[in-house]
């Protein structure tokens, strides 16, 4: 909101800069976005008159420029064109210095002296416009040599562009500012000039009114004006209207805007002759029917719409043919709209409902000055102060203007004001200090709030501009946040509490970081890759799964919640080759997505207005993906990868099973899924990309191999699925231990691994069994391969015997025949 | 004069012929052009056509066309055939016994990774807020409008619902399901579960990804992750949440870092609180990036809403708390000076490589 220094202080007195004032107006929480100095630097500008302009010698961007600004020719050089003898242009002589701390001064070009500069609008910081000199005979009837600021009515004053928060409804207006600052100032507050009904003849005579829903309507004042003469408004007031960033209309409607501004109540004005029956009631608009709004579109009332809270309740002005003549609090129609030929006007100033008005404003995407102010939540004792307010402005351009007596002033339902006890100890149990209660009561009546007295207690009503303020425990919080807030955050101590319960990480997330040091120790580069990507990406992995689907995406290519990192892993791949720095591991820790309908356990959340209803939400799975895109890498480098990983997780025994069934994103003859031997579970997967993807995402790098691991990290996380290795230390043997090489032909069917644990499990003498050495060739059986371990055994408390060596290793072999390997 | 179409049919199933009998797509390939293309006998019947009068050429030409593309149409799905069969045969010379990898011997360069920045951060905050006594909990990035909104004082269509610039998930009835705008409805979780479990107090941080439907600029992402602070306790006070802002702030941006608080409103929060810090570039003399304030806006704070307890069903005369909430890329943002938090999510590896 934007608001004139000068209108503050109306209200006010004010001696402060404009920098300490946006310090104590940003400690208030009236947070200044911007100070904008209107006329300031222009004050030696001067109106001047182009006499002679001629060419300079050797330059054909600028000119020589003869000019009179009242005392005598005067010669410039300058570089604009779009101006002719005669013209009226504003000149900063020397010694002036412009807004940005410009300084003019005498200057010799191409031989030229030029005695100040002629100016545009944006360097007198009047407007945007660049596009040569600031004409003025465009804009006024110029006089040379008077000041600009005088030609053009221009008052200098400082503009604060404050940010309102959403619980303060009085903070939309000069005046609920302004109580703010002589709050925390401690300086009396101001009222504003008020006019009284003079005509002698009451409203009702000529007008009436009518509530016909009170939820909706809590107050409907009705006052009619006679003698109105449409034209502008005096300077001051096209000014004030101005300087809040709206435009000047008319007389009537630049009273309505500043009485809006000035006290936060919006009126509506309409011309008396064009409201049928010289009557307006308020009721909820009925099915079907539609009104066509200022703005020119025909808007379908009371319809509900999408989502939660869209009633479909729309609060109408109807006039007295029950013809719907606007949009309550939000927006009128066209028909009674004020014109040059009005001469009687009706004004409306109400009290409706704000919630009310919020989802009508939301549902017809129409959100105006108005609207914003009634959302929120307006003063509901303020309308006809209002009204006597708009008359007081009014007169200033129509002296005769006459208001009749009684206004209509209907009452329905409006807010009751709570009752807060503020018990003793209340503020301090809140904010860590005890403020004196004289501070208190000098800053709550500084509000408007009512004190009362009860015992040790203090019961707070708060003022009607107040409606944010709630009852009972929250409305307590409510008070004490004013308290707080008047007094000053900075004020308040500082006390850094401790408790006796340790810190600390979950074990998952002991886990996530131990995955991600591994995974980043061993030369991944940790990538961020959009959780929501295309239909089309999705379909090139999983084509047969329902889609996560977001309702309202912002482009086609982020409208869908993803199914896996592979994808996406393998674009930024993509990108990075393309940059020549493709000889990259790529990793990403994130989380995927399953839509309800494909998921194996069911995500029920309570949802629903009030939480009152069961949904079941999107599995989110937490996974690990790493792409392996260096030179040389491949399905055996993601087999390395996750045998480290592994590893350094202590898990007890996981195997790797190469599979016949193809993966999404996997290569269909390269992956293999990793499970644990005991339980089962599923952990991931490793192998290579599909070729068929990278082809698809870059054509140019098929047939370029890239290793792929893709982990589950709910699994690796759940210690009944995933078993891992004893915490209890293991003390080697004191004793040699024996080494025997087993060279084992065995079926393709027969997995490494599987055959490894046999090894391991075929006596508790075993220490360990690494596979060393795969061969496979002609000299073998077709459909088998020779798979070469290395088994160390020993005793805990002996050396073995060579004959002890030799009976283990023929049980071994004996172990290794039952699985279906013969020693080669 | 015999018509040069005479023998068409013939022609063309000897051309039919020979495609099916192409054995790979090599051989395809090189009989390409004696099948359609310029030395095969379409278009020699095609310059033959030359001399016919023009009314019969021209049925001459339609019927010749017509043969044309039958011809190439089995051309096509021999070629797609023939693919589908090498790929097959590729995949089959491809299979790798995953399970019988030698692990050692697998070929290992060195290479030096990279954490990725916003982890990194995350795990730098995690480990400020742990020192102070805080445990660490996550939460799940898809979520009711209850829980992202409802449970904290944001009731349907409340006008503080334009602070949220909010994704819709497509499930159930419109507007129901959510990408979480913030962090804070772990909060929510947080509560209901200490609540059921009887694990009062809590002292936790929530870090996590959120989404808003913002287009993404220099300064913002519609992705980006938060940290989310919340204490539930026994007399707690508004001292408490700026005693642990201010003590977190020292020890993350460095000692000589102040903050201080300001009135702001949070539906979830009362007394809420915008906090700021000193401008980490300038160190508080007034730059570009603070607007010459000497201040930078950090996050948001407060106490507890009773509406909140309520929501949760936790006794406000027993309970009091605060929570407070920050960007964990605006963290990274600062302390690096990134200029344009694009480079973020672009994961071009000469920006992910400047980072230990
Ligand atoms: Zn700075």
């Amino acid at each position: 909101m934007r608001i004139a220094l000068s209108w503050l202080q109306e209200f006010v007195g004010l001696r402060e800069s404009p920098d300490e004032l946006r310090a104590v107006m940003d400690d208030l929480g009236l947070v200044v976005e911007g100070i904008e100095h209107v006329g300031a630097g222009l004050e030696s500008v001067v109106v001047a008159r182009i006499d002679e302009i001629s060419p300079i010698a050797g330059a054909d961007r600028i000119r020589r420029i003869k000019v009179d600004a009242g005392h005598g020719p005067l010669e410039i050089v300058c570089g604009a064109m779009n101006f002719s003898v005669g013209d009226h242009v504003p000149l900063a002589p020397v010694g002036a210095v412009l807004p940005g701390g410009f300084e003019i001064a005498e200057r010799r070009m191409k031989g030229v002296v030029s005695n100040g500069m002629l100016c545009s609008a944006r360097e007198l910081g009047l407007s945007d416009d660049h596009d040569g000199l600031m004409v003025l005979d465009h804009l006024i009837a110029p006089v040379v040599g008077q000041p600009l600021l005088e030609a053009l009515d221009v008052v200098p004053d400082v503009i604060f562009d404050i940010s309102v928060e959403g619980n303060r409804p009085d903070a939309w207006s000069v005046a609920g500012v302004a109580r703010d600052l002589a709050t925390r100032l401690g300086r009396p507050l101001s009222a504003p000039t008020l006019a009284q009904p003079n005509a002698g003849a009451v409203t009702s005579s000529v007008a009436q009114a009518a509530i016909e829903d009170e939820e909706l309507c809590g107050r409907l004042t009705v006052s009619v004006l006679r003698k109105v003469v449409v034209g502008p408004s005096p300077a001051w007031i096209r000014r004030r209207v101005e300087s809040a960033g709206m435009r000047s209309i008319s007389n009537v409607v630049d009273a309505s805007n500043l009485v809006m501004i000035e006290l936060g109540q919006p009126t509506h004005p309409y011309d008396l002759a064009h409201v049928a029956g010289q009557t307006i009631r308020v009721r909820r608009a009925r099915t079907g029917e539609r009104l066509e709004t200022l703005d020119g579109v025909v808007r379908e009332l009371a319809k509900g719409g999408r989502g939660l809270g869209d009633t479909g309740v729309d609060c109408v002005i109807v006039d007295g043919d029950d013809v719907v003549i606007g949009l309550a609090g939000i927006m009128g129609g066209a028909s009674s709209e004020i014109s040059q030929s009005t001469t009687e006007v009706l004004l409306e100033s109400a009290f409706f409902d704000p919630m009310t008005i919020a989802r009508s404003a939301k549902h017809h995407g129409l959100r105006s000055e108005a609207s914003n102010r009634f959302e929120r939540g307006v003063d509901p004792q303020l309308a006809l102060r209002a009204v006597a307010r708009f008359v007081a402005i009014l007169r200033e351009s129509v002296p005769d203007l006459e208001w009749l007596d009684e206004p209509i002033d209907l009452w329905g339902v409006v807010p009751e004001l709570p009752s807060i006890t503020l018990r003793d100890g209340d503020v301090e149990r809140s904010l860590g200090v005890a403020i004196d209660e004289d501070v208190v009561v000098e800053i709550l009546e500084g509000l408007g709030f009512s004190l009362r007295r009860s015992g040790r207690d203090l019961i707070v009503v708060p003022s009607t501009a107040r409606l944010d303020v709630r009852s009972g425990a929250a409305g307590r919080a409510d008070v004490i946040e004013e308290i707080a807030r008047l007094y000053s955050y900075r004020r308040l101590p500082r006390h850094t509490p401790t408790w006796p319960q340790p810190g600390g990480l979950s074990e998952r997330q002991v886990l996530r970081r131990l995955v991600r040091d591994v995974v980043v120790d061993l030369g991944a580069t940790e990538a961020w890759t959009p959780s929501l990507g295309s239909d089309v990406d999705f379909e090139l992995l999983h084509p047969q799964l329902r889609r996560v689907r977001i309702t309202n995406p912002l482009t086609a290519e982020e409208s869908v919640l993803r199914a896996t990192m592979i994808t996406g892993l393998v674009r930024a791949w993509v990108r990075n080759v393309e940059r020549g720095t493709g000889d990259v591991v790529l990793s990403e820790m994130g989380v995927v997505f399953t839509h309800p309908d494909d998921a194996k356990i069911p995500r029920p959340s309570k949802g629903g207005v009030q939480g009152a209803v069961t949904l079941i939400l999107p599995n989110e799975n937490e996974r690990l993906t790493v792409i392996l895109g260096r030179e040389l890498d491949d399905a055996l480098s993601a087999v390395a990868l996750w045998s480290v990983l592994a590893g350094r997780l202590g898990l007890a025994d996981v195997v790797v099973r190469s599979l016949k069934e193809p993966v999404p994103g996997f290569h269909q003859t390269r992956c293999a899924e990793l499970t644990d031997r005991s339980t089962g579970a599923l952990i991931g997967h490793v192998g290579e990309v599909d070729d068929e993807l990278i082809a698809t995402l870059s054509g140019a790098l098929g047939g370029r191999r890239l290793g792929l691991v893709d982990i589950d990290l709910d699994a690796l996380a759940d210690q009944d699925r995933v078993i891992r290795r004893s915490q209890v230390a293991q003390i080697p043997s004191r004793y040699p231990s024996a080494v025997v090489d087993l060279a084992l032909v065995a079926p393709e069917s027969l997995n490494a691994q599987d055959l490894a644990n046999a090894l391991r499990t075929a006596s508790p003498l075993v220490e360990s069994v690494q596979l060393f050495d795969v061969y496979r060739g002609a000299t073998l059986e077709h459909g088998t391969r020779s798979l070469a371990y290395r088994v160390r055994f020993s005793s805990p408390d002996r050396t073995l015997s060579e004959s002890e060596v030799s009976k283990v290793r023929e049980h071994l072999i004996e172990v290794a025949q039952s699985t279906g390997a013969n020693l080669r | 004069m015999t018509s040069p179409l005479a023998n068409l049919q013939s022609q063309i199933d000897e051309l039919l012929a020979r495609i099916a009998s192409l054995e790979s797509l090599e051989a395809l390939r090189a009989a390409e052009p004696s099948l359609t293309g310029k030395r095969s006998v379409l278009s020699s019947l095609q310059k033959s056509l030359g001399g016919l009068a023009p009314e019969e050429r021209s049925d001459a030409g339609a019927t010749l066309q017509g043969a044309r593309r039958h011809v190439e149409i089995a051309l096509e799905d021999r070629r797609v055939e023939l693919a589908r069969e090498e790929r097959r045969i590729r995949l089959q010379a491809d299979r790798l016994d995953l399970g019988d990898v030698v692990v050692q011997s697998v070929r290992w360069p060195a290479t030096v990774g990279h954490r990725g920045l916003v982890p990194s951060t995350q795990r730098e905050l995690e480990d400020v807020f742990v020192g102070m006594g805080f445990t660490v909990a996550d939460g799940p990035e898809v979520e009711s409008d209850w829980y992202n909104f409802e449970a904290l004082n944001i009731p349907p269509a409340h006008p503080a619902r334009g602070m949220w610039d909010t994704f819709y998930v497509d499930l159930g009835e419109p507007e129901t399901v959510v990408l979480r705008t913030h962090t804070s409805p772990t909060q929510i979780h947080l509560m209901e579960l200490a609540l059921a479990q009887e694990a009062l107090p809590i002292h936790s941080v929530m870090p996590g990804r959120c989404y808003r439907r913002d287009t993404p600029d220099a300064r913002h992402l519609a992705t980006f992750h938060q940290i989310e602070g919340l204490v539930v306790d026994r007399d707690i006070t508004f001292a408490d949440l700026a005693g642990v802002i201010e003590t977190f702030t020292r020890s993350y941006f460095g000692s000589d870092i102040e903050s201080r608080l300001r009135p702001a409103y949070f539906p979830f929060t009362e007394p809420s609180a915008e906090f700021e810090i000193t401008c980490t570039i300038c160190r508080g003399d007034g730059c570009r990036t603070c607007s010459q304030t000497g201040w930078i806006e950090l996050g948001g704070c407060g106490m507890l809403d009773p509406a909140v307890f309520s929501a949760v069903g936790l006794d406000a005369d027993e309970w009091s708390g605060f929570a407070f909430g920050f960007g964990i890329d605006r963290c990274a943002q600062m302390r690096y000076q990134i200029g344009d938090m694009r480079a973020l999510i672009e994961n071009d590896v000469r920006f992910l490589g400047q980072f230990s």
